[in-house]
């Protein structure tokens, strides 16, 4: 889909040629810390943001040149909830069917299914300034299916949410995705990023530092499972002996393994431990040991 | 941007109607209240100043205070109608509430969003029109024969405005900051355009000044033309100085906010 993507502002590089190509049908998580381009990415992808340089496809068109067809199949969840506070619930989204030329008739039966969809139902004659936070997000969520996109982007689609709130929003995006459509996403929420997509990329200062299915890249840069264990010197001194690969944080050390029990015990036997701890790698590691911390081996 | 690009034509489609469809639904939830002005503010004014006013002051040019201020009440109404949709308003839907944000992940462009809120200002202005011809009809103050023609008029005037009024929504850097352009243009306008004396009693200078820069000259002098029922071969010259100037205003406004809000 992207082939050496690129954004720049005035005086600085947003997103500095980056390269993916999301499969029809997947989905497909953009992760990474603040300001990493993530979001500039997202606003290229929906044809609002012009590309600086490379080039940008979307269902095979040019992001420059076909912006009207691409946004009619495709459906947007932004960051910032940007519902219409003039309108009520339904009134939104029969306004926001008109957008997209959808007769009325049909309008309103998709919006009836919508509003089942994201149990909203008992709200259709609420203002939307009324609407608690997950309520919002749901109606933004039923807003950007009212043309069944073929493409879903969503910017943060749970951030500020309570569990339940997430929990229903990750199970109407499964559901989507098993009607088909493609599904891209960024967040911050690196358990629901695990949880959700097929692949994944974490960008940092405007690149692409990884690519890979959640599995595929914690096991490419963590191993299956972390041990943790109480910093003293005759434990790294240890470490440094056995080639093993680890991180010092503060006053805990982390140990990368794909055999989390034999490696304990190894370490209880040989290295003078006193506290040890193993745990499954996730997504937050690779994360932190990608963006935030060096790693010394 | 090179100063020739703020003068490209944009490519604007006949979606930006569903944009004018969304703020007339917006309008017609409070359709009781938005008529309260048009229908009221000339009332007010005719009764303290054409009435109250007009006892101390001679004809002008023959013709009573009150009927003399009367057509320039209408023309200062298309001129806050649009200018202030645009201007305060579109700066709300803009910068508050994201509606433009929300609208443009939709297959329409910025263009067609903004060329949409501009018709809206203009519709505006014509509803204003319409509803003051016959409160002020009631008064006896204006001759009916031409006077249909100041509703269409009354919507290129308002198509004039509103392109003023996006240009500073364009560049403004916050919504405070939009009462510069109102001090600075639309109430000196308001007084100094013919509207409640004669341009012909400012010095000659301010004449010139008044015709060549302040659009309202031209709306007062058209809609008051028609409201004496004449035809005059002089408002061939206003009315295209208000189709010149919009037009060239309207693309200006668009482009402007296209820099704007595209990054």
């Amino acid at each position: 889909m992207a082939t050496d993507l690129k954004k720049s502002y005035k005086d600085f590089v947003a997103v500095d040629g980056i390269s993916f190509s999301i499969e029809e049908g997947e989905m497909f998580g953009f992760l990474g810390p603040n300001g990493a381009g993530k979001t500039t990415t997202m606003r290229m992808i929906q044809c609002v943001s012009p590309v600086t340089g490379g080039s940008l496809e979307v269902l095979d068109m040019d992001v420059s040149r076909q912006q009207r067809e691409i946004k009619s199949l495709m459906g947007v969840v932004p960051q910032e909830n940007n519902l219409d506070g003039d309108f009520t619930v339904y009134e939104n989204l029969l306004v926001y069917s008109r957008y997209f030329d959808i007769p009325k008739d049909e309008a309103e039966k998709r919006i009836e299914e919508l509003l089942d969809f994201v149990h909203l139902q008992e709200k259709r004659d609420v203002m939307t300034e009324s609407l608690s936070g997950g309520m919002k997000r749901r109606l933004v969520l039923a807003r950007a299916l009212i043309n069944r996109p073929d493409v879903l982007i969503l910017d943060e689609p749970t951030v500020g949410l309570d569990p339940q709130a997430r929990h229903l929003i990750w199970e109407k995006l499964r559901n989507l995705k098993k009607q088909g459509v493609t599904i891209v996403l960024t967040s911050h929420y690196l358990d629901e990023v695990e949880k959700l997509c097929d692949r994944l990329v974490v960008m940092d200062n405007g690149k692409i530092l990884v690519e890979g299915s959640p599995m595929g890249v914690i096991e490419e840069f963590i191993g299956s499972d972390i041990i943790e264990a109480e910093n003293n010197p005759e434990l790294l001194e240890c470490l440094r002996q056995k080639e093993a690969k680890y991180e010092v944080i503060g006053d805990i050390v982390h140990i990368y393994t794909d055999n989390a029990r034999e490696i304990s015990e190894i370490l209880l036997m040989e290295c003078s431990l006193s506290k040890i701890s193993a745990r499954p790698a996730t997504l937050e590691d690779v994360f932190l040991k990608l963006t935030g911390r060096s790693l010394r081996e | 941007m090179n100063p020739v690009d703020y003068f490209r034509i944009p490519s604007v489609s006949s979606r930006s109607f569903k944009v004018w469809q969304r703020n007339k639904d917006v309008f017609m939830k409070d359709i009781k209240l938005n008529f309260l002005p048009p229908f009221l503010e000339p009332i007010l004014y005719l009764l303290a100043l054409g009435f109250g006013l007009g006892k101390f002051v001679e004809s002008i040019d023959g013709v009573p205070y009150a009927r003399f201020i009367a057509p320039a009440l209408i023309a200062v109404s298309v001129m806050y109608a649009s200018f202030f949709e645009c201007s305060y308003s579109s700066y709300v839907r803009m910068y508050y509430q994201k509606t433009f944000d929300a609208i443009i992940a939709t297959p329409l462009t910025i263009e067609d969003v903004i060329a949409g809120e501009l018709l809206w200002g203009a519709t505006r202005s014509m509803i204003n029109a319409t509803v003051m011809i016959p409160v002020i009809a009631l008064f006896g103050l204006i001759d009916l024969k031409y006077s249909l023609l100041i509703i269409p008029f009354a919507f290129f005037g308002g198509l004039l405005f509103a392109a003023i009024g996006m240009c500073f929504t364009a560049i403004t850097p916050n919504i405070m900051s939009i009462n510069y352009p109102v001090l600075l243009f639309i109430t000196p306008m308001f007084l100094f355009s013919g509207t409640f004396f004669p341009l012909s009693a400012l010095p000659v200078p301010l004449q010139y000044f008044a015709t060549a820069f302040l659009p309202l000259t031209h709306i007062v002098n058209v809609i008051r033309t028609l409201s004496f029922g004449v035809l005059s071969s002089s408002l061939i010259f206003d009315v295209a100085w208000v189709l010149f100037v919009g037009v060239a205003l309207l693309v200006l406004s668009i482009n402007l906010m296209k820099r704007r809000l595209i990054v």
